[in-house]
């Protein structure tokens, strides 16, 4: 995408009537009184869009930064520096503002957008949903600064203090909850689309397993079960639940073509919610837990293949023969693009569960990449792609720039590209030699420091990424708005006819 | 779907089942797990210690757990005599069995390296005790002082490779305590049952002291 201004015109678009089921409104364009409905739904969720919007944006390069700090810390550890500037404190800032601060807020952000426009009706309670962005904002702000300080609590993914944080997210998270739910029932459509049964659903499961996992009850072997049941649940029953659903909105609106199977979006749901919950066991497998439990949890992971092989298809063959369309959306190739992430990091999940992979894999860069390719590749990048697709409806003007987006697209996917590659290998030969008992501990170190200083560059490369998109959405805030209303992507429909089936 | 109460029924049912099996079941058997004879309460100061250790974030370089020796090396490599079983974190609030080996595991390091000043020493440079190791220093747990300062209380730890003119290097409360936390652990006292058996059950009972677990009759470095 090198056209300069005025093909960005359409950048952000879609092609089609937004309607509950894009599927039978497609290639038409909407009448005056959607159009209508559209400005009026748009306007009720603006502002909390907007602060979930920008909050996340500032997680996210804070983030990216504790992330770049803690990876050139982990070849070279002599950069240390003072307490705060710890490894283990700087990592656990970077993992904590990623998924509650860039993440969840995005999602929020996402949620808060996308169910009003769904059920054809204005954002209820839109200040109490407001109030509760902010109030999650700021209590993790508040959080990474305990964290630096070093007063975690302890668990990997549940660092946030119990009554200085966790009870704000708690209260944050359950007013736009309530706030959708509240909207949901208002709707003015006979029927839920699949991407408000994914939204909806997450914003039921996260507050029950963040409080389960939070809960000070636990000890012992539990606690690393309780902390094994959340920290698997909150990518899979809340960022992965949450994107899915905004794929299965993006993909067929932007193109213009319905969802290829109601049946098979049925199907996915119902058994992603069965069958991942059932998951978190995996993470302790040969260790100290009860093997049924493990078993179990080996077996549900592999028992994902429906769900995952589900989606999969449904969106694959929502895209299959309008694939050049990617080219002219950035929406769509950050949208596409993350939804095949996240069938290659189910599988691999999949895979990984295998006991035989696992006890090699298991304590190793591996699972690092592994992460990665699940919250960036799979979830970031649906979040941004979301993003370019939001943005300029709510704030009704164009992204500014098409070179900037196109930096933005290359320098995260080479990144990500780079990064994954970098840890798999490492951590494949760091598992293969930590199993060889023949095999000196020094052996698991040396052979992962080239792989971890690519992750430093790797890194770089999405900082410098994140950076890029961020002023570019400065640009956009900065804009002023056409007196004109914004007709959206005219431009684009013939190039996609020709390019489609 | 059509129906509101559907959804969020479905979505309710979905997690409250697995909530069920991997959180419910699951606390009514844990929670009957009884320390081992072999294994002491914390004292306050290795207490302490734990939360220096949780603070300045160890646990995502260092596991804690030996896994079971039929698929994995663990035990082979010298981190255990057997296996540990869930009887072996009864005192563990949170527990810290962690994720990741960039480091050794550490359940049983207390065997490894009873040392108080290996320890020291490798918490304010790793690599003047362990040449290639990426281990973080930890120089924020240590006062520098100048010689004619340092109290009669006061633990100096001998660096190696500090001139005579610089300060002298203090050891803190903090990672005083952490050491003697690290000394405890220890995780080699034998079980009542055979450890497979425990395994399978996985809940290990205390009651007469075994002989010996040690299946393997391999001995810890
Ligand atoms: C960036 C990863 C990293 C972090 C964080 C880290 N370590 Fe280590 N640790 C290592 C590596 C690598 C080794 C092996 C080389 C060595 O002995 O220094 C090691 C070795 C050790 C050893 C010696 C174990 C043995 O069997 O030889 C102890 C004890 C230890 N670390 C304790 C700690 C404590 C306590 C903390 C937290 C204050 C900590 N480590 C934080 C990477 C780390």
């Amino acid at each position: 995408m090198s056209g300069g201004e005025a093909r960005a015109v359409g950048v952000g678009s879609a092609l089609t009537a937004p309607a509950p089921r894009p599927a039978e409104e497609a290639s038409r364009l909407p009448t005056s009184e959607e159009r209508e409905l559209r400005l009026r739904v748009d306007r009720s969720s603006r502002r909390p869009v907007l602060v979930a919007f920008g909050c996340s944006l500032v997680a996210l390069l804070l983030g990216s930064v504790f992330g770049l700090t803690a990876s050139v810390q982990m070849h070279s550890p002599e950069l240390a520096g003072p307490g705060w500037l710890t490894f283990g404190r700087v990592r656990t800032a970077h993992l904590n503002a990623m998924v509650y601060g860039w993440a969840s807020l995005a999602m929020l952000g996402v949620s808060l957008w996308m169910i009003p426009r769904l059920v054809h009706q204005e954002l209820k309670w839109a200040r109490l949903a407001e109030f509760g962005v902010w109030i999650w904002a700021l209590a993790l702000g508040y959080q990474l600064v305990r964290i630096l300080g070093g007063i975690p609590s302890g668990m990997e993914w549940l660092e946030i203090g119990l009554y200085t944080g966790d009870t704000f997210l708690t209260v944050g998270g359950g007013m736009v909850g309530v706030a959708l739910l509240r909207t949901l029932l208002a709707r003015a459509v006979p029927h839920l689309y699949v991407s408000v049964w994914y939204i909806m659903a997450a914003l039921i499961w996260f507050p029950i397993i963040f409080i389960t996992g939070n809960w000070p009850a636990w000890a012992g072997a539990e606690s690393a079960a309780v902390n094994w049941f959340y920290a698997h649940n909150a990518l899979g029953l809340w960022l992965t639940a949450i994107n899915v659903g905004a794929a299965y909105y993006l993909i067929p609106k932007v193109l213009g073509r319905p969802v290829y199977s109601y049946q098979l979006s049925l199907v996915g749901f119902w058994t992603l919610g069965f069958f991942y919950s059932l998951n978190g066991m995996h993470h302790v497998i040969g260790g100290p837990m009860p093997t049924w439990m493990i078993t179990t949890s080996i077996t549900a992971s592999v028992l994902m293949v429906i769900p995952v092989a589900a989606v999969a298809i449904n969106h694959h063959m929502t895209v299959v023969g309008r694939f050049a369309a990617l080219r002219y959306s950035p929406t769509l190739r950050f949208v596409v693009l993350g939804a095949m992430a996240y069938t290659a990091v189910s599988l691999q999940g999949i895979f990984t569960a295998l006991r035989e992979v696992n006890r090699i894999t298991h304590f190793t860069q591996w699972t690092v990449g592994h992460a990665h390719v699940g919250v960036y590749a799979f979830a970031t990048l649906i979040l941004f792609g979301s993003i370019y697709y939001i943005l300029p409806r709510v704030l009704r003007r164009e992204w500014p720039s098409a070179r900037l987006i196109s930096w933005h697209f290359w320098l995260v996917l080479l990144g990500i590209a780079l990064y994954v590659t970098a840890l798999t290998v490492a951590g494949v030969f760091q598992g293969l030699y930590l199993m060889d008992p023949a095999v000196p501990f020094r052996a698991s170190v040396d052979v992962t420091l080239a792989g971890l200083q690519a992750r430093s560059v790797a890194a770089v490369m999405l900082t410098a990424g994140h950076v890029v998109f961020a002023w570019h959405v400065w640009r956009l805030w900065r804009r002023p708005t056409p007196e004109r209303e914004l007709a959206p992507f005219h431009a684009l429909r013939p190039v996609v006819r020709e390019a489609g089936s | 779907m059509k129906q509101t109460w559907l959804l969020v029924g479905g979505a309710l049912v979905v997690i409250g089942f697995a909530w069920m099996v991997l959180v419910g079941i699951p606390h009514t058997m844990l929670v009957r797990v009884e320390a081992p004879p072999g294994l002491e309460p914390y004292t306050e100061s290795q207490a302490r210690g734990r939360t220096v250790y949780i603070r300045n974030g160890c646990i995502y370089c260092h596991t804690q757990q030996v896994r079971d020796d039929a698929f994995t090396s663990d035990v082979a490599r010298g981190w255990g005599r057997r296996p540990t079983v869930p009887a072996d974190y009864v005192y563990d609030r949170p527990h810290l069995m962690g994720t990741m080996r960039t480091g050794p595991d550490l359940i049983n390091v207390g065997i490894r390296l009873p040392d108080p000043e290996w320890h020291l020493i490798h918490f304010y440079d790793p690599r003047a005790v362990v040449e290639w190791s990426i281990m973080p220093p930890y120089r924020f747990l240590f006062d520098e002082v100048p010689e004619e300062e340092v109290g009669p209380d006061d633990r100096v730890v001998a660096i190696p490779g500090r001139g005579p003119d610089e300060p002298v290097v203090v050891a803190t409360p903090d990672v005083l305590a952490l050491v003697d936390y690290l000394r405890s652990l220890n995780r080699s006292y034998p079980l009542a049952q055979p450890a497979g058996a425990a395994e399978d059950a996985g809940i290990a009972e205390p009651g007469e002291p075994a002989e010996v677990d040690d299946r393997s009759g391999r001995t810890m470095p």
